[in-house]
């Protein structure tokens, strides 16, 4: 045996046998088993994982699908259909994906909120931020493909309207736009291409996904103090503790999805889709997946072609720039007595973008997305950095552990939590 | 003296093996690249002939050429009088009725929306025409006149003439 010179680290021989050779074992020990999270995280910290497992779902339920579907214009309608009918459970899995489609959106705008309102994105963890933004680039990217895949009305004029926008550009854009359909108009070059798409950049998502998740295990999780780890005293490890608390999260929204999935599976979907694709009729409102409104609000905000485009590609652009744009050095909102209200209102505004999002953009609602767009760009372009100039922030407690003792008012958790240690 | 050329040689090489790797890469991009423009059986579906002995006047018919519908209409004399009175300085995308008809009183424009590519809505009796009497683009509110050009709303140009020919009196070919 040659295993005499080999270290020793675990009892399982065959563990140490792969551990010598690929220290993956080690790896994940360190990720994920005694990986130090701050104590004090609340549900908020679940939102990640729950991201995770849904990429996950809707990889599986995604390449189930792909068997029995036809990216051909004059099959792929069909072909949804069929899997509704005919296949076996295959309706369970279109609404899986469908409805996953939307419920890994709002986990995301989630965790989004989590990562601005506790200023996760700040200093030392600012590329983090940048790989998020970057998935939540190429979800939007992934879900408007999917959305074309059916061949339903939306599925058509929504692929029309989208593509459309990147003829605004100035010379080359009509160009691009020809390069991108693979014809002159959406057609079945288009829905090839954008079935291919579609299957691979969820795989891209997932590698995007695995850099966020190292990059944070760097300086480790941020937390709602927004203050550093000072001592074992302000963690627990990875496991036992936050894997039974993200699993509890993975059951409630279990929960939440089953009830979307088989009771109203149709509540996010769009009626129109259900008629079969004709490029010669536009259905009277064109309406975007709810998830991907606000952008489609801030572009309908703006009279003119390419100034709408810009704003629209400006307003997810701003996103990465966020970290410098803030210039307070407290992390949570929850010290933040200023700030904190302009984050809600910038919340509450993100929504309400949405909501008129999907409206006709005429009268009042015209008057509400302006108005909206104007404090869209205004929050991060003015609030952000002068908030932090003129803000005086509460005083920080000293270390995570003094949270509980100090009786800090964020604590999500009893003091006797503290016990633990 | 000997270190120095040595030196010069590396750097020459360097820079050359760079280059020609760089000029290599591009080139193998380019065929995947150019693989996603219009493939020559989609070019070459490029004409249609339509027949309008049939559209009385204030009619119009909807014809697809190249996978786009094209608004083929027989326009009254008021929409005629109306598409040459009006003043180049109130237009968006200013160009004379004349320069995009052939004949007074057909009209033929490519009908999708500038914007962003719907099909406006004007085509049947029973349609909105929006404010200037020709077309309106449910979408985002684009009004055009009754010769197709933009007079309200986002889009940016008129709508598209697109090439067509008369090959006798009652036969348009399009493309």
């Amino acid at each position: 045996m040659s295993g005499n010179s080999e270290p020793r680290k675990y009892k399982n021989p065959v563990l140490n046998w792969i551990e010598f050779r690929l220290p993956i074992i080690s790896y994940f020990e360190k990720e994920y088993g005694d990986y130090p999270m701050p104590k004090n995280c609340n549900y908020f910290w679940s939102f990640g994982a729950l991201a995770t497992i849904t990429l996950v779902t809707m990889i599986v339920s995604g390449i189930f699908l792909a068997m029995n579907y036809t990216p051909h214009t004059e099959m792929a309608f069909d072909s949804v259909e069929r899997i509704m009918r005919d296949v076996n459970y295959g309706w369970l899995l279109r609404y899986i994906h469908s409805n996953g489609a939307a419920f890994f959106f709002i986990i995301v705008y989630i965790h989004i909120v989590r990562g601005m309102y506790y200023g996760s994105y700040k200093y030392p963890r600012e590329l983090n931020w940048i790989l998020g933004v970057f998935i939540y680039l190429l979800m939007m990217a992934t879900s408007f493909l999917g959305y074309t895949l059916p061949w339903g009305q939306m599925s058509y004029w929504g692929a029309t309207v989208i593509t459309n926008l990147f003829s605004a550009i100035p010379f080359i854009g009509e160009g691009l736009k020809t390069w991108l359909l693979g014809d002159y108009t959406v057609g079945n070059a288009t829905l090839n291409r954008f079935f291919a798409l579609h299957y691979v950049l969820p795989f891209v998502i997932f590698g995007v996904v695995g850099l966020h998740v190292a990059a944070v295990h760097v300086h480790g999780s941020n937390n709602p103090a927004g203050i550093d780890i000072r001592s074992k005293n302000d963690t627990v490890n990875f496991f036992p503790y936050m894997l039974i608390k993200d699993t509890i999260a993975v059951c409630v929204f279990g929960v939440l999805i089953s009830a979307v999935i088989f009771f109203g599976p149709n509540l996010m979907a769009e009626v129109d889709n259900y008629i079969p694709a004709d490029p010669l009729v536009t259905p009277a409102h064109i309406v975007p997946n709810w998830y991907l409104a606000p952008f489609y609000a801030i572009l309908r905000a703006v009279p003119d072609k390419l100034g709408g485009v810009a704003l629209m590609f400006g307003a997810i652009a701003i996103l990465f720039v966020l970290p410098w744009l803030d210039t307070s050095k407290v992390r949570s909102c929850n010290f933040r007595p200023m700030y904190k209200w302009f984050m809600m209102l910038f919340f509450v505004n993100f929504f309400v973008l949405g909501y008129v999002g999907m409206l006709p953009a005429e009268g009042l609602y015209l008057l509400i997305a302006r108005v909206g767009l104007v404090y869209y760009f205004g929050f991060f372009l003015i609030i952000t950095p002068f908030v932090g100039w003129i803000e005086k922030p509460k005083t920080l407690p000293a270390s995570i552990s003094d949270v509980y003792l100090g009786g800090g008012k964020e604590s999500p958790l009893p003091a006797s939590q503290n016990e633990i240690h | 003296m000997a270190e120095n050329s040595n030196n010069k040689r590396r750097d020459f090489l360097q820079l050359s093996t760079v280059t020609i790797g760089a000029v290599g890469t591009a080139a193998f991009i380019w065929p995947f690249l150019k693989s996603m423009n219009p493939a020559e059986d989609t070019i070459a579906l490029g004409t249609t002939e339509v027949d309008v002995s049939q559209i009385e006047e204030g009619q119009s018919i909807t014809v697809k050429w190249r996978g786009k519908p094209v608004f083929i209409r027989k326009r009254t004399k008021d929409e005629i009088d109306e598409a040459k009175t009006v003043n180049m300085s109130d237009l968006k995308d200013p160009e004379e009725d004349v320069d995009r008809v052939k004949k007074d009183e057909w009209l033929v424009l490519v009908g999708v929306c500038t914007h962003l590519g719907c099909v406006p809505l004007g085509q049947k009796l029973t349609d909105s025409k929006g404010e200037y009497n020709g077309w309106y683009c449910p979408c985002h509110g684009s009004h055009y006149d009754t010769s197709g050009r933009i007079r309200k709303g986002p889009a940016p140009e008129n709508l598209a003439v697109p090439p067509y020919s008369f090959l006798n009196d009652t036969i348009i070919k399009i493309g």
